[in-house]
C-alpha cells in the first residue's frame, strides 16, 4: 500500500454512525454504525431485504439518509457529496452499463466523465479491456454481452478513474462458479493495490474468502461484527445426517455413536462434524467396526441460515462486537 | 477544473452518448421524421384542394394550402420529436447507468443537457428534411436569407422549450408507455391553433383557445417570416411563451432528477 502521508493511515475509509433510513412507513436501516479501515475488505452480510443495498446506496451518495453521520475518505457525505464521488467507485446489483454503447465506448464514456485526458483515457480503456478479457468483444454493443461479460464490463467501468474506495453490491450474485472465482481474484488484486472494498453478499463463503471484517445485517440492524473466524466460532457446527432402513439399525447406531440427536420418525441421526474428509472417514470406520448398515448419508455445512438462526435466535437483538 | 468547464465538457460527453444512441436506435429517429411528412402529404394531396379554396386567397386550391400548412407541419415535427424525447428519457431512467452517473463527480444535470442537446440536433435534422420535402412538392416561400435564419431561430426556441418540458414529462411518469402518451396533446396542438386552418373560421370557444395557445403565435411568426404574412405582436408573444416553457421545463426536470431515485 502506498500512502503518501502518514496521517491517512489511522483515518478510516468509511465511518458511519447512527445511520437511519425509512421508505414510507417501512424502516429499512435502524441506526447502524460502521467503521472500515483503509486498504481492507469489509463485507456486509445479510439476507434479501436486510438493508444491504440501501446501505450501499447511502454510502455511495445515491440516496440520502434520514439520520446519521457518514464520512467517506474523510469527507462529510451530506456536506461534500462531490468530494466523496471523486474517490469512490460503485458497482451496483443491477447492471450499470449503457446497453446501446459498445464495451469500448462505455469505458471511454467513463474516462471522459472522470475527466482523463484523451490519450490517457484510451490507454486505460485498452488496459481494462485486456485485463477483463473483453478485448475481443470491445466493438460489440453491451446489450449483446452475456451476464458474466456485462458484470466484468460493469466493474471495469468502475475502475476507470482508479477510485480508492469501491462499493460492490453482491458482486457475484448469479455468476457461475468460475466467474465467481475470477471476480474474487480481481477483488484480491485491487486490495493488494491499496484499494478499500466495501462489499455486500449473501454468501458466508464469499465473506470468509475475501473479508478482513464482516458485519451481519438483519432487519436494518447490525447483529454481529467481527473477523470471519470470530464470527464462524459463533455458528453451530456442521453435521452428518445418517439415514437407516429400520429402527433396530437406528438404535444400534445411536448406541455406537454415543446417542447423538435422533429422529425416530424419519429414522435419522445427526452427528456433529466439521464436514472434513478425516472426520467422515472416522465416522464410517466407527460404523463399520460395529457392523452397522447405513441407508444413506449426507453432509451439512453451516450456511448463512445457520448464522442467522444462531445470531437472531437470541432474545435481544442488540448489536455486539466480537474481537 | 472549474464548475463551468465541467458543465461544458460533461454536457458534451453526454451529447456524444445521445448521438450514439440515436445512431443505434435509428427506427425511432426515422419514425419521428416520417410522421410529419405523412401528415404533410395527406393534408396537401387529400384535403389540400378543398381546404385551399376556403382560404379565400387569389390562387386558392392545393398550391395555396401547401403554403399555408407547411409552418403548421413544421411545428408538428417539433412536437413529434418532443414526444420522442420523453420516451428516450423515460427509457434511459430505467437503466442502471443513470445510478452510476449519480455517484460520479460530474456536472449533475449533464445527463439531462445531453438529452436536450441530442434532441435539438435530431429535431433540427427532422425540420430540415420536412422543409426539403415541402420545397420538393412546390412550397415556394418568399423569405430571404435573414428571414430563413430568423424562422430557424424561432423553431429552435420552441424546440428547446418543448424538449425541456418533455425531459420532465419523461421523468415524471413511472413507465415508458406513460411517457409516450403524456406528450401526445402537444402533437395535436397545431390542429387546435392556426396550423391547419385560420382560427377565425372556428366557433367562438375553440377560437378563443386556438388564438391564445402557445403554438399559434409561433406558427404565425414562422408563417410571417417565410411567406411575408403579417406577424404583428406574434413574435414577441412566441418568444415569451418559449422562454416561459423552457424555464418551467428546466426547473421541473432538474427537481425531478435531483430527488432520490425510487428503490
Amino acid at each position: 500500500m502506498t500512502t503518501t502521508t502518514t496521517t491517512t493511515r489511522s483515518q478510516p475509509a468509511i465511518r458511519a454512525t447512527g445511520l437511519r433510513k425509512s421508505f414510507g412507513d417501512q424502516l429499512v436501516l435502524d441506526g447502524i454504525d460502521l467503521d472500515v479501515v483503509e486498504g481492507t475488505v469489509f463485507a456486509l452480510l445479510g439476507p434479501n431485504g436486510a438493508g444491504k443495498t440501501t446501505t450501499v446506496q447511502i454510502l455511495s451518495t445515491l440516496i440520502g439518509a434520514d439520520a446519521g453521520e457518514v464520512r467517506v475518505a474523510g469527507h462529510d457525505l451530506a456536506q461534500h457529496p462531490d468530494a466523496v464521488r471523486e474517490v469512490i467507485g460503485v458497482t451496483g446489483q443491477f447492471s450499470a452499463v449503457d446497453q446501446l454503447l459498445t464495451g469500448e465506448e462505455n469505458l471511454i464514456l467513463m474516462a471522459d466523465l472522470r475527466h482523463l485526458d484523451r490519450a490517457e483515457g484510451r490507454r486505460r480503456t485498452a488496459d481494462l479491456l485486456d485485463q477483463f478479457d473483453l478485448a475481443e468483444a470491445a466493438g460489440q454493443m453491451a446489450a449483446t454481452y452475456s451476464g458474466g461479460m456485462r458484470r466484468r464490463l460493469d466493474l471495469a467501468m468502475t475502475l476507470v478513474g482508479d477510485p480508492r474506495i469501491i462499493f460492490l453490491d453482491e458482486p457475484t450474485a448469479g455468476l457461475d462458479p468460475r466467474s465467481r472465482r475470477s471476480m474474487w481474484q480481481i477483488i484480491r488484486d485491487l486490495v493488494a493495490g491499496g484499494v478499500t472494498i466495501f462489499l455486500t453478499t449473501q454468501y458466508l463463503e464469499e465473506a470468509d474468502q475475501l473479508a478482513d471484517r464482516v458485519a451481519v445485517l438483519d432487519n436494518g440492524r447490525l447483529i454481529a461484527e467481527g473477523t470471519p473466524d470470530a464470527l464462524k466460532r459463533r455458528i453451530p457446527g456442521g453435521h452428518i445426517r445418517l439415514q437407516f432402513a429400520d429402527l433396530p439399525g437406528l438404535e444400534s447406531a445411536a448406541r455406537a455413536l454415543g446417542e447423538p440427536t435422533r429422529d425416530n420418525d424419519t429414522l435419522t441421526l445427526q452427528v456433529p462434524s466439521d464436514g472434513g474428509v478425516g472426520s467422515l472417514r472416522a465416522l464410517l470406520d466407527q460404523l463399520d467396526g460395529a457392523s452397522i448398515e447405513v441407508d444413506s448419508l449426507s453432509v451439512h455445512l453451516p450456511d448463512l441460515d445457520d448464522v442467522f438462526l444462531a445470531l437472531t435466535g437470541q432474545p435481544d437483538k442488540e448489536s455486539e462486537t466480537v474481537p | 477544473m472549474s464548475t463551468l468547464t465541467y458543465a461544458v465538457s460533461d454536457s458534451a460527453t453526454m451529447l456524444r452518448r445521445q448521438l450514439r444512441h440515436m445512431q443505434r436506435y435509428l427506427s425511432m429517429t426515422l419514425m419521428l421524421i416520417g410522421m410529419p411528412i405523412v401528415f404533410l402529404l395527406l393534408f396537401v394531396y387529400v384535403f389540400g384542394g378543398t381546404l385551399g379554396n376556403g382560404l379565400g386567397g387569389p390562387a386558392g386550391g392545393r398550391a395555396q394550402y401547401l403554403e399555408y400548412v407547411t409552418p403548421g407541419i413544421l411545428l408538428m415535427a417539433v412536437a413529434a420529436s418532443a414526444q420522442g424525447t420523453a420516451i428516450s428519457v423515460a427509457m434511459d431512467m430505467t437503466e442502471g447507468i443513470i445510478a452510476r452517473f449519480r455517484t460520479m463527480a460530474i456536472f449533475r444535470p449533464s445527463v439531462l443537457t445531453g438529452h436536450v442537446l441530442g434532441s435539438m440536433v435530431q429535431t433540427m435534422l427532422s425540420l430540415a428534411v420536412v422543409t426539403g420535402v415541402a420545397l420538393l412538392i412546390g412550397f415556394r416561400p418568399s423569405a430571404g436569407p435573414v428571414e430563413w435564419v430568423a424562422a430557424a431561430g424561432v423553431l429552435a426556441l420552441i424546440t428547446l422549450a418543448l424538449t425541456w418540458l418533455s425531459v420532465a414529462l419523461g421523468m415524471v411518469t413511472k413507465t415508458v408507455e406513460a411517457a409516450s402518451n403524456l406528450p401526445m396533446p402537444l402533437v395535436f396542438l397545431p390542429f387546435l391553433g392556426s396550423g391547419f386552418v385560420p382560427t377565425d373560421s372556428m366557433p367562438t370557444g375553440l377560437r378563443w383557445f386556438a388564438e391564445d395557445q402557445p403554438f399559434t403565435p409561433v406558427i404565425e411568426t414562422v408563417r410571417g417570416l417565410l411567406l411575408g404574412t403579417a406577424i404583428g405582436n406574434s413574435a414577441v408573444i412566441a418568444v415569451a411563451w418559449c422562454a416561459g416553457i423552457t424555464l418551467v421545463g428546466y426547473l421541473w426536470a432538474r427537481k425531478l432528477y435531483n430527488r432520490d431515485p425510487t428503490p
